[in-house]
């Protein structure tokens, strides 16, 4: 079993309020994961790993431009935080988005052709891997600005207590992001108006190069609600089954009209900042540690191994299906047509 | 089939690399994500991870290589039941072993454009396009006319000020979905009284006084807009709206097109633009051509209390984010509007405010105060001027201001906004390639003066234009100065 990787002088489990002012809250336990939602994690993560190794393949073959950002070591954190969520409830985050939308069961082909700019991709080619939306999946992008996403997720929150719906805007962003300042003209407007949204900060412990440490003054994110009477935990973001449990106390406390409530994902991301990213503001031993004693697909896979719930060849029946799934989404992405030539001048107005 | 492991780009610019090192050799066993090797290129050192799983067949390209091109192979990978004898069957480079698309084939129409080498001439073919094709265009739309006025319409007159609290009001009253938000819009009734009246008509709910925020809740209201809310966003005035500017361009404009027509953000940003009086530099300024330049944003700046009501409204069944550009000094200025129950006018059609002959005056919101007074004193000399209210910067009705110049041959631009690339700048350079030939002077572009708007009642008036200037310049593109 591995323990949370946690990089702050405070337990994430003790109530915070020493200033009086943010409601104290406990992380919950994990959640009691069944056989079906361990196998359901174990799928759903797999998915996001195999298809963003195919991305990083695509890339290098040139078959994926610009910019580049994989998900992969935070699969938990979407893969958990949709376990809880339910229909209605929105998502919407910045660039490294890739992992989202598989979760939020956007279709690898759509997602895989933006990547390559073809016409079968979600945005028709014209959006590309930061720019993606699904109105019909509650998917609001796919954001290429840092933080501009907080400020959108709030107003998702706000038309959700306008029109009296139970649904929650789950607002991601990243360590780096939480330092812009829109993020807390976002929080002071969410906790005045009692907004029901979810602030996910994925702490992958890197603004691109930058560590946590080099760039905030406050290092622990789930406090920086605090002078905004904004409640925040930390979770460990490698279990998959913290992170539900953690989602569906977020979730309920939302829905009860108690307003915006920041969950801190404990998190790491394996690879770059981007494709073009070596990396070199970090050792291989803190990459390779955080591998073999976090991974969260490991850590499911040991579960179900361990509870016998699923033997070698189930676990590689579903590994195929995943690849399976991958590369029909590759082949399409590299067969599609790009876009047609008159799609320069569409969708500019309505 | 063996897998061949490409060299891989790190960049979409890069185009060969060095391999630096070998992490695995032949006969190891690779799983996906293994670090297998490292390539460097001038700019840095990058590993490459393995995608595939199996037993490194072949290394083709030795350690220390330099100036291996993109996608060349560098090593064959064998997979479950193969042995080194399958080595020779190894495919062209393929990311699953099935496509066929050589990923270092130049990209032509039929194919689907790979990495190219030759990066330049692709961009070549992108912007130029070659003998015998056809560049795409954008459709022409179609613009409404302005709705018949029937005789007998009672006209009544009011303030400008009155007349986009009107519109807001009899909009909140046709669809839930609209709300207004920003400063002091709800409890104060509005920092300049726009909003007079609408708290106490709607209710907190729909007229929300946000904090002094004006990046956080122009960044609300667009989300509020994607989640298909129809909000009206007050800025106290434009120039705090720079604080919100990335979330107008990058978030409102774009979306629509980003996201391939599925998502877009119908939202009105209104407020007061330009300079007042006596506010100086931060507080006085014109952003009509700054937001003119941004594809997907209309930008509207009525003159006149009628067009500012019809716009305004016509701005809030807008499913596209429209900026709606008032002017403080135009808000206590009465004119006639039509006592009619819905009068919405259409976006993107400019009003000839004044036929005339011998010359064309081209200008919008408070510049037609001085393009209205230079005509009047310009009669008075035999000069007939045709004065031509835009209304919309965004769509641009160029077809009214060409046909005008058809007729007059002559043509000032007004307009408060600083000199370079000026409304006026783009209207004269579009008369240029599109009507060169029916001008008989040059285009003059009467604008603010190119310095920051100074505090001094003096300096303040030398830095706007003046009615004065306007003659001079009709008169010099008449040859009668």
């Amino acid at each position: 079993m591995t323990a949370a990787p946690k990089r702050t002088k405070r337990s994430s489990s003790k109530p915070k309020s020493e200033s009086g002012l943010a409601p104290a809250m406990s992380t919950p336990k994990p959640a009691n994961f069944s056989k079906q939602d361990e196998l359901d994690a174990y799928r759903g993560m797999l998915l996001i790993r195999r298809f963003e190794e195919k991305a990083g393949q695509l890339y290098g073959m040139g078959f994926i431009g610009g910019f580049c950002h994989l998900y992969i070591g935070q699969e938990a954190v979407v893969t958990g935080l949709k376990m809880a969520m339910e229909d209605g409830d929105q998502m919407i985050t910045a660039y490294r988005d890739h992992g989202h939308m598989l979760a939020m069961e956007m279709s690898p082909r759509g997602v895989m052709a933006e990547l390559t700019g073809r016409r079968g991709g979600y945005s028709k080619g014209k959006g590309g891997s930061m720019h993606m939306f699904s109105k019909e999946k509650n998917f609001y992008g796919g954001h290429g600005i840092v933080g501009a996403q907080v400020s959108l997720g709030t107003g998702l929150a706000f038309a959700n207590r306008y029109r009296d719906t139970k649904a929650v805007s789950l607002t991601f962003f990243g360590d780096g992001a939480a330092n812009q300042g829109q993020v807390y003209e976002s929080f002071n407007m969410a906790s005045l108006w009692k907004l029901p949204v979810i602030y996910v900060i994925e702490n992958n412990r890197y603004a691109m190069g930058t560590s946590v440490a080099r760039s905030s003054a406050e290092t622990d994110f789930s406090h920086r609600g605090i002078s905004f009477k904004i409640p925040g935990i930390q979770v460990d973001g490698m279990d998959v089954r913290a992170v539900r449990s953690a989602g569906e106390m977020a979730l309920a406390h939302c829905r009860d009209g108690k307003g915006p409530i920041i969950l801190e994902m404990m998190t790491y991301r394996y690879r770059g900042h981007s494709m073009s990213d070596p990396a070199k503001y970090r050792s291989k031993d803190e990459v390779q540690k955080m591998r073999s004693e976090h991974d969260p697909i490991e850590q499911v896979k040991a579960r179900l191994v361990e509870k016998k719930w699923a033997d070698e060849d189930e676990l590689k029946a579903i590994d195929k299906q995943v690849r399976d799934i991958v590369a029909d989404a590759a082949e399409f992405a590299q067969t599609d047509p790009e876009p047609d030539v008159s799609e320069l001048y569409t969708d500019i107005l309505i | 089939m063996p897998i061949e492991i490409l060299m891989p780009a790190l960049s979409p610019t890069m185009e060969e690399g060095n391999l630096a090192k070998w992490l695995k050799k032949e006969g190891d066993t690779v799983s996906a994500g293994d670090v297998i090797a490292e390539i460097e290129t001038d700019k840095a050192t990058m590993e490459v991870e393995a995608v595939d799983e199996g037993t490194l067949g072949k290394i083709l390209i030795a350690e220390g290589a330099e100036g291996v091109k993109v996608n060349t192979p560098i090593a064959v990978l064998l997979e479950e039941g193969e042995s080194a004898d399958d080595i020779g069957k190894a495919g062209a480079a393929k990311p699953d072993g099935k496509a066929e698309q050589g990923a270092s084939e130049p990209a032509d129409e039929e194919k689907p454009a790979a990495a190219s080498g030759d990066a330049v001439a692709d961009m070549d073919e992108r912007r130029v396009p070659a003998e015998g094709k056809v560049h795409p265009e954008p459709k022409k739309v179609d613009v409404a006319s302005d709705p018949d006025i029937p005789d007998g319409t009672e006209m009544v007159p009011t303030t400008v000020r009155e007349a986009l609290r009107d519109a807001m009001a009899e909009e909140m009253r046709r669809d839930e979905d609209v709300l207004v938000m920003g400063e002091e819009v709800a409890e104060y009734q509005g920092a300049y009284k726009i909003t007079q009246g609408l708290l106490q008509e709607f209710g907190a709910r729909r007229v929300v006084d946000t904090p002094i925020t004006e990046h956080g809740f122009a960044g609300v209201g667009v989300g509020a807009a994607m989640a298909g809310l129809k909000p009206i966003v007050e800025f106290m005035t434009f120039n705090f709206a720079m604080q919100a500017i990335d979330q107008i361009v990058n978030s409102a404009a774009k979306t629509l097109y980003m996201s391939g027509g599925q998502m877009g953000a119908p939202i009105v940003f209104r407020g007061p633009n330009g300079a007042a009086a006596r506010v100086a530099a931060q507080h006085s300024q014109c952003y009509a051509a700054w937001y003119s330049h941004i594809p997907g944003l209309k930008v509207v700046q009525p003159y006149t209390a009628a067009d500012a009501k019809g716009l305004l409204k016509a701005a809030i069944r807008d499913p596209n984010p429209v900026m709606f550009l008032e002017n403080e000094i135009l808000y206590g200025q009465t004119f006639d509007v039509p006592k009619l129950d819905d009068f919405v006018l259409p976006i993107g059609k400019a009003r000839i405010h004044k036929q005339g002959t011998d010359a064309t005056i081209v200008s919008f919101g408070i510049g037609m105060t001085y393009a209205v007074k230079a005509a009047e004193e310009l009669a008075g000399e035999g000069i007939d001027v045709e004065v031509i209210d835009l209304r919309t910067i965004r769509p641009l009705d160029l077809d009214t201001v060409i046909e005008s110049v058809k007729k007059t041959n002559r043509l000032v631009t007004v307009e408060e906004g600083f000199p370079q690339s000026s409304v006026g700048d783009h209207i004269a350079s579009q008369i240029m390639q599109r009507a060169f030939d029916w001008l008989d002077a040059p285009v003059v572009t009467i604008c603010g003066k190119d310095v920051p708007m100074p505090y001094a009642a003096n300096l303040e008036k030398l830095a706007l234009p003046n009615v004065a200037e306007v003659i001079q310049a009709v008169k010099a593109v008449s040859y009668k100065a």
